[in-house]
């Protein structure tokens, strides 16, 4: 907006046609007046370089040296350029880890969460007020859960001795140690439990923007159910799906506690997910190098999703 | 109206700004001296922090001026040295005293995180009373003194005479071979399937544990002996051995015959409890390796207190392979107290470690924790001598014991190793391949110089 008010400006200006001093000292104030007009803006550019540029930035640094936690290495650590990266691709557990978060950040957000939120979200918005308010409690209280209590939750329920397998015995089945045998499974399945809330509290505002009157007019023209969601509803949310999959997918990435508490990544590199790959590297060995490597890729994961999203956000050229 | 409520927020805001600002900055009141000490304190373990707590007042009392703030730490070992190594790192976390794992001194002394206490323990008197191994298990790669150990520990086989006894074996036990465990754990299945015949730690759950625990008593009892690991006459890692694979095919042995536990339960963290609270004091478990601080859960005041551990429980060494010389097999490790290169009063903090470390201080902590003495005078003494049954046969393993090799890498070669048995125990990898994939790790992770094949 502050272009075309300017390019106006300046449009006006030019058919005026002043002399040239004037019209210099015009385009110089406007210039001036328009970095004046960022020096608000500097407390907070400086908060984020500081903050959130600066890491990032140091944390590839350090992924380009060998830094480590104990041992020669951890007094002096020496520049070694990419090979922190080289041995990654090189390590068979790595190309294991990343395919693990992609399937875990799939099936539980990108999928279940997503698909899941909707559904509750619709169908919470048509049933009674009461039983609406009992289902959102119900699954917003998963999330607002302290992401450590939730793994402890996780854990108990589907651990050998857990609540899964006592249900399943008084069904007269008995469970296998979910932890052990379906270590991705049980993750997956608990951060669907735990994340839902976010995505149904997201489709519930969007719902609400969407105008009723389009949605009768479409079911007078006799469109059933399933069209009027897929053809009228969907596309009206189309950008709050977007948000929301950009959103769910970043903090999937990330999910650390859930997964460490419930399996520590196990049995072996069964449910080692990136997050966890660069903790066990950068903490438990102390190569803080190579664990910095991992987090860096992760980053431009991220990244790389994010650019995604945003992409298919953009509004259409009409 | 609107006006002046912006200015009153302005400096409400600003105000606040300063005042937190003000609040931030530190005291320079240099005359307060504070020590700070940093160790391991959980449900299991108490004995370190009941310690401190006996000294803290009595250093305060005699150091006027100086107080002395403890920071235990709950945590698992892994856990905890991780966060003494990053408070390391900066010389506003990092501690005064700490307790330190014997095995990672070198590293740290390298990485210059420990002080080295030559000139302080020349002033002081009870260094002499340290015997020579302790001495050197705290010195690091320059022969220079970094830590002071706090006690050390030998690794044996733990059975219960009623599960033998049950199954019909004689007790006194005393297996001189690889098969003569195999044997007795066979028949005590065979007599009752309901008790785990022989547990032998093994994978990444239980960390350091399943090495020292576990996969470390076979390797160390294996043609090689000693340098099964790392030979000493090269000073470079071992691999291509026959002994590892072998040590491996044990293992997978007693896992896949159901001698032992199943796997799941094997890479649970928390399992040692349940073989030291349940499985032993109800007779659920034939035998295990363990460490010589066992009885220190069973004694009173322990965390799973039992009384009858002295009739039910017998202690005998690991046997060697083949029962070839020297007969048996321990691991020692045991854990020092040190003081961090970035202390501000290191003499202060020396003497807080020496009050710890006396003759009465050693000798009760020895005693409640089950640690076998580094102090000739503490050996001699007729209660460490009398605090449990066994402690004359676990301080005979000292004889027979093996140091790890506690080289800057050591950690991540212990890791392959822990890797390697939990390969194998889950079915995962046969012996020889986890054997050729800890060997390619190794080369790895030392460099192609740094490791032999024997």
């Amino acid at each position: 907006m502050t272009a075309e008010v300017i390019s106006t400006a300046q449009a006006t200006q030019d058919e005026r046609r002043p002399g040239p001093q004037r019209s210099g000292r015009r385009s110089a104030l406007l210039k001036i007046s328009r970095f004046v007009r960022m020096i608000p803006l500097v407390p907070a550019i400086i908060i984020m370089v500081v903050f959130l540029a600066g890491p990032i930035i140091w944390s590839f640094y350090g992924s380009l040296t060998n830094a480590a936690l104990s041992g020669a290495n951890a007094a002096n650590s020496s520049f070694i350029g990419f090979d922190n990266y080289v041995k990654l691709f090189n390590d068979p557990v790595f190309p294991q880890s990343l395919w693990i978060t992609i399937v875990f950040t799939l099936a539980s957000a990108v999928i279940s969460q997503n698909v899941l939120g909707l559904g509750i979200a619709l169908v919470v918005t048509r049933a009674n007020k009461k039983l609406a308010t009992i289902v959102s409690s119900t699954v917003v209280g998963a999330w607002i859960l302290p992401e450590i209590v939730a793994a402890f939750v996780c854990y108990a329920y589907f651990s050998q001795d857990g609540t899964l397998n006592q249900i399943l015995a008084l069904a007269g089945l008995t469970g296998p140690n979910w932890l052990y045998t379906f270590p991705l499974l049980a993750v997956v399945l608990a951060n669907l439990w735990r994340g839902t809330a976010f995505s149904l509290l997201v489709y519930q505002a969007a719902l609400n923007d969407v105008p009723p009157e389009i949605s009768e007019a479409a079911m007078i023209d006799g469109a059933g159910g399933a069209k009027r969601l897929f053809f009228v509803t969907i596309p009206m949310i189309k950008n709050t799906i977007t948000t929301n999959l950009m959103l769910i997918t970043l903090q999937t990435l990330s999910v650390f506690t859930l997964i460490y508490v419930m399996t520590s990544g196990g049995p072996g590199n069964d449910s080692t997910t990136l997050p966890i790959l660069a903790y066990k590297e950068a903490f438990r060995f102390g190569n803080i190098g190579y664990g910095t490597a991992i987090a860096t890729i992760l980053l431009l994961i991220g990244a790389v999703f994010s650019i995604i999203y945003i992409r298919a956000a953009r509004p259409s050229k009409d | 109206m609107k006006k002046s409520a912006a200015v009153a927020i302005s400096v409400i805001a600003v105000g606040s700004l300063l005042g937190i600002a003000g609040c931030t900055s530190t005291p320079s009141d240099s005359s307060e001296k504070t020590i700070k000490v940093s160790y391991i304190k959980t449900d299991a373990f108490t004995a370190l922090d009941d310690l401190f707590n006996k000294v803290k007042p009595e250093f305060e009392a005699a150091n006027p001026g100086v107080t002395v703030e403890l920071d235990p730490i709950a945590a698992t070992d892994d856990d905890y040295k991780t966060k003494l190594a990053l408070s390391h790192r900066s010389a506003e976390t990092a501690p005064d005293v700490f307790y330190e794992d014997q095995g990672n001194v070198r590293s740290d002394a390298e990485a210059g995180y420990l002080l080295a206490l030559d000139e302080y323990t020349a002033k002081w008197d009870d260094w002499s009373e340290f015997t020579d191994a302790a001495k050197q298990a705290g010195a690091g790669d320059d022969g220079k003194i970094y830590s002071i150990s706090l006690g050390t520990d030998t690794r044996a086989i733990w059975y219960s005479k009623t599960v033998f006894t049950n199954a019909g074996i004689d007790v006194p036990w005393e297996p001189q071979s690889w098969d003569d465990i195999l044997v007795a754990a066979r028949k005590i299945e065979a007599s009752d399937p309901s008790v785990v015949p022989f547990n032998l730690y093994a994978g990444t759950g239980t960390g350091e544990g399943s090495n020292m625990q576990g996969f470390y008593e076979l390797l160390y009892g294996t043609d090689l002996g000693g340098d099964a690991l790392y030979d000493s006459e090269s000073n470079k890692w071992v691999v291509g051995s026959d002994g590892f694979t072998e040590s491996l095919e044990f293992l997978k042995t007693i896992y896949d015959e159901g001698l032992a536990l199943t796997p799941a339960q094997a890479l649970d963290p928390n399992i040692w409890k349940s073989v030291f609270g349940e499985m032993f004091p109800n007779a659920k478990l034939g035998g295990t390796v363990e460490g010589s601080y066992t009885p220190s859960f069973w004694v009173e005041g322990g965390s799973f207190e039992w009384a009858d551990y002295a009739t039910e429980m017998g202690a005998t060494a690991f046997p060697t392979q083949d029962g070839q010389a020297p007969g048996g097999v321990s691991m020692s490790g045991g854990w020092t107290l040190a003081v961090g290169s970035k202390s501000e009063n290191p003499q202060l903090a020396f003497d807080f470690m020496a009050q710890a470390l006396s003759f009465e201080n050693a000798l009760e902590y020895d005693n409640v924790n089950a640690q076998i003495a580094v102090r000739k005078d503490v050996a001699a003494d007729e209660s460490y001598l009398g605090a449990n049954p066994f402690v004359g046969a676990v301080t005979d393993l000292v004889e027979v014991t093996h140091f790890r090799p506690s080289t800057s890498i050591y950690n991540q070669i212990s890791v392959e190793v822990q890797k390697a048995s939990e390969a194998v125990i889950t079915g995962k990898m046969s012996p020889a391949e986890a054997a050729a994939s800890y060997d390619a790790a190794v080369t790895s992770i030392a460099g192609d110089d740094m490791v032999i094949e024997k």
